[in-house]
């Protein structure tokens, strides 16, 4: 099987349902002439013309706002944002348009719209680009919401998130980018909601997602072989819709739950998860659930220190032993 | 107010059409008797729709939350979307009920809608703001001060890329066009020559304050920052209103080309029922523009004289708006409220549609 990096199974992802559906539209800040700030659609404009890959001015809310109203015309637009971090400045058209206006409608409208971009920390840019707003797009109700963490998943997901009918917002990582996995060269989808056991284990189920869950595979690697711990990994994938199941599922199997996300604490896909998985599997709980989370504060910029501010292998392995206490 | 018409960007800020006396603008000049009669019906329609919403909602209780009324704006609405073809849409701004009737909704869910009942054109979901009926190319109603103008853009983006000659007639109020969105929009229509035509509706007022308080420089000669065409007419004069209009509509259809149209117009009552009115303007100015101005009158006088109308045709056509307003009141009273099972409803796409879901997982949370 081919072994590709994440960005070219984004940028297969895109190629081919840019060839499978004339009304795919690829839009957002350099991603046409300058091959995308990430390279992720590196070569789509000299394949499939300026019509299909379009350079927009720095300018969220109008373009977003744009897509969303070409979506309602059924076109289906992919719109890039550079980063995610840089939503605030599209919140309006993300959440009063992209979210309600089927509701509002009364069914009559929906967006087939899909806004992707890279959404993570640890590449010391500070604040204003380091957001992860995975927890407050999916409090939207109208919206889904996917953060892949491998090669494989994110092609299928993507191809899945361009030919769903509703908005789908899709969070990558810029640090994930170069990580290379095994993706197939037939075609294949993988539905929205539906989580992937990455590791199976015995004595804790870490449920995470995105970069985290590279970061808990090492973990995991660790704690077995110099703790003697079995950990078992569950991949959400998808925040919105939610596989509660296959979690539920874990807990039923290990009966201790370790949270781990890139989020910051506060209402965070953490704190839903803890709530739901302490409703409905109570008694299969020999601990209280517990989080890993980015510590409270902005993302600070000090290269060093911003490693130590997020989740990453040796705080999970020092989470993951308190978890087992 | 003057009488301006239009200018465009090559002739800076000089009025490039003089007024010739707009009924006899060909687009005027073609309407049959029953056409502009039908004009006329419209603007009684609306006003007595909305007149009659007030009673609902100041007497009746019937009606909850926000009215925003179009009263003394009808010949904006009934002007710019009599001109709509096939592929022409039209998005609007939370003072919308006048464009949903001129688009041809039926005021019977459009009364319901303000009852909050499931018979609502949005089945009690969206409310006054939030009126949409996409089989007639009208894209709501829009609650969120310049939020829907990015979203008219995209509709000529849409008619664009499928290669249509329509055009995306875009409004907002006057007090829309300091917000970022409606500028990110302007350039995006600009750069791209995208077939939209941005409609100010300029009744003076943004809320409570008043243009020059709040706006400045003039409205739509903002279009030249952008080298985009702009026009400027008066709003009363439903015949004005498709003169200049058709011409940036055509231009927009034809050439693909995008303008910013201010149509000066007045509203008679507050920003919304929850605005007192008694601290920005003051009864006089009101009244004053009520017996000069008065949409629905100088139609009536134009068409009176021009032999259209009589008497007794304005007085059955204003019963007749009395009694189909009267007629949506019992509809909507007798109608149901959607029940708390539909409050989850008409969010995904995919939970309307279960048989073609394909993703899995929880949509819904408790």
């Amino acid at each position: 099987m081919p072994v590709i990096t994440y960005r070219e199974a984004i940028r297969h992802a895109l190629a081919e349902e840019l060839q499978r559906d004339a009304n795919v539209v690829v839009l957002g800040e350099e991603v046409a002439q300058f091959n995308g700030a990430y390279k992720v659609t590196e070569g789509l404009l000299e394949k499939f013309g300026p019509k299909r890959i379009v350079d927009t001015p720095i300018s969220e809310a109008g373009f977003i706002g744009m897509g969303l109203g070409a979506s309602m015309l059924g076109i289906r637009p992919v719109m890039e944002l550079m980063f995610w971090s840089f939503y605030s400045v599209a919140f309006d058209q993300i959440l009063n348009n992209a979210a309600n206006v089927r509701y509002m409608s009364g069914g009559q409208i929906n967006c087939p719209i899909v806004i992707r971009g890279p959404a993570n920390g640890g590449t010391n840019v500070g604040a204003t680009h380091s957001h992860t707003p995975e927890n407050v797009l999916a409090n939207h109700p109208g919206v889904k919401v996917i953060v892949p963490s491998t090669p494989y998943d994110a092609k299928g997901l993507l191809k899945s998130a361009i030919r769903d009918n509703d908005p789908v917002f899709y969070l990558e990582n810029t640090i994930l980018y170069g990580d290379k996995g095994e993706v197939p060269e037939a075609e294949y989808l993988i539905p929205l909601g539906l989580a992937d056991v990455k590791r199976t284990g015995t004595d804790l189920t870490i449920v995470t997602y995105g970069r985290c869950v590279i970061h808990s595979l090492k973990a995991a690697e660790i704690l077995e072989k110099e703790h003697d711990v079995s950990v078992e990994i569950v991949d959400l994938r998808c925040i919105r819709p939610l596989d509660i199941d296959t979690v539920l599922a874990s807990v039923a199997k290990t009966h201790r739950v370790l949270i781990v996300e890139e989020q910051k604490p506060f209402a965070s896909v953490g704190s839903q998860l803890a709530f739901m998985i302490q409703r409905e599997a109570f008694d299969e709980l020999d601990a209280p659930i517990h989080r890993l989370a980015t510590v409270d504060a902005p993302a600070i910029y000090s290269p060093p220190v911003e490693t130590e501010q997020l989740p990453n292998p040796q705080r999970i392995i020092k989470a993951a032993i308190e978890a087992l206490a | 107010m003057s009488k301006k018409t239009s200018a465009t960007a090559e002739k800076k800020g000089e009025p490039s059409v003089k007024d010739a006396g707009h009924g006899r603008a060909p687009v005027n000049a073609s309407l049959s008797r029953e056409a502009k009669i039908e004009l006329y019906r419209q603007m009684v329609r609306i006003r007595r729709f909305e007149e009659r919403s007030l009673r609902a909602y100041q007497a009746g209780k019937k009606i909850g939350g926000f009215l925003h009324l179009y009263i003394g704006q009808e010949a904006v609405a009934v002007g710019c979307c009599s001109l709509m073809g096939k592929d022409d849409h039209v998005i609007t701004a939370y003072r919308d009920h006048g464009h949903a009737i001129a688009v041809g909704m039926d005021t019977k869910p459009l009364m319901a809608e303000l009852y909050g009942k499931a018979t609502g054109c949005s089945k009690g979901k969206g409310g006054s703001m939030h009126y949409f009926d996409p089989s007639r190319n009208f894209w709501g109603g829009h609650g969120i001060v310049g939020g829907q103008v990015p979203l008219g853009v995209g509709l000529a983006y849409g008619i664009k890329y499928k290669g249509l000659k329509g055009a995306a007639m875009t409004f907002m109020g006057d007090g829309a066009v300091n917000q970022g969105a409606v500028h990110e929009s302007y350039n995006l229509a600009a750069l791209w020559q995208l077939p939209v035509v941005f409609v100010i509706e300029n009744n003076g007022y943004s809320m409570g304050t008043s243009q020059e308080r709040s706006s400045a420089g003039d409205l739509a000669k903002r279009a030249e920052g952008y080298h985009m065409a702009w026009g400027v007419c008066d709003g009363h004069d439903l015949y004005e209103v498709r003169a200049t209009m058709d011409k940036f509509l055509r231009a927009a259809r034809e050439e693909s080309k995008p303008a910013i149209v201010e149509i000066r117009t007045y509203r008679y009552r507050g920003h919304s029922v929850a605005d007192p009115d008694n601290t920005y303007r003051t009864r006089t100015e009101i009244e004053e523009y009520r017996r000069t101005k008065d949409p629905i009158q100088v139609f009536q006088e134009k068409l009176v004289a021009e032999g259209v109308l009589d008497e007794a045709a304005v007085e059955k056509i204003d019963t007749e708006a009395r009694t189909e307003a009267d007629v949506s009141i019992d509809f909507s009273e007798a109608s149901p409220f959607p029940t708390v099972e539909d409050i989850q409803k008409d969010v995904y796409w995919e939970a309307d549609n279960p048989s073609e879901r394909k993703s899995q997982g929880r949509l819904f949370f408790d």
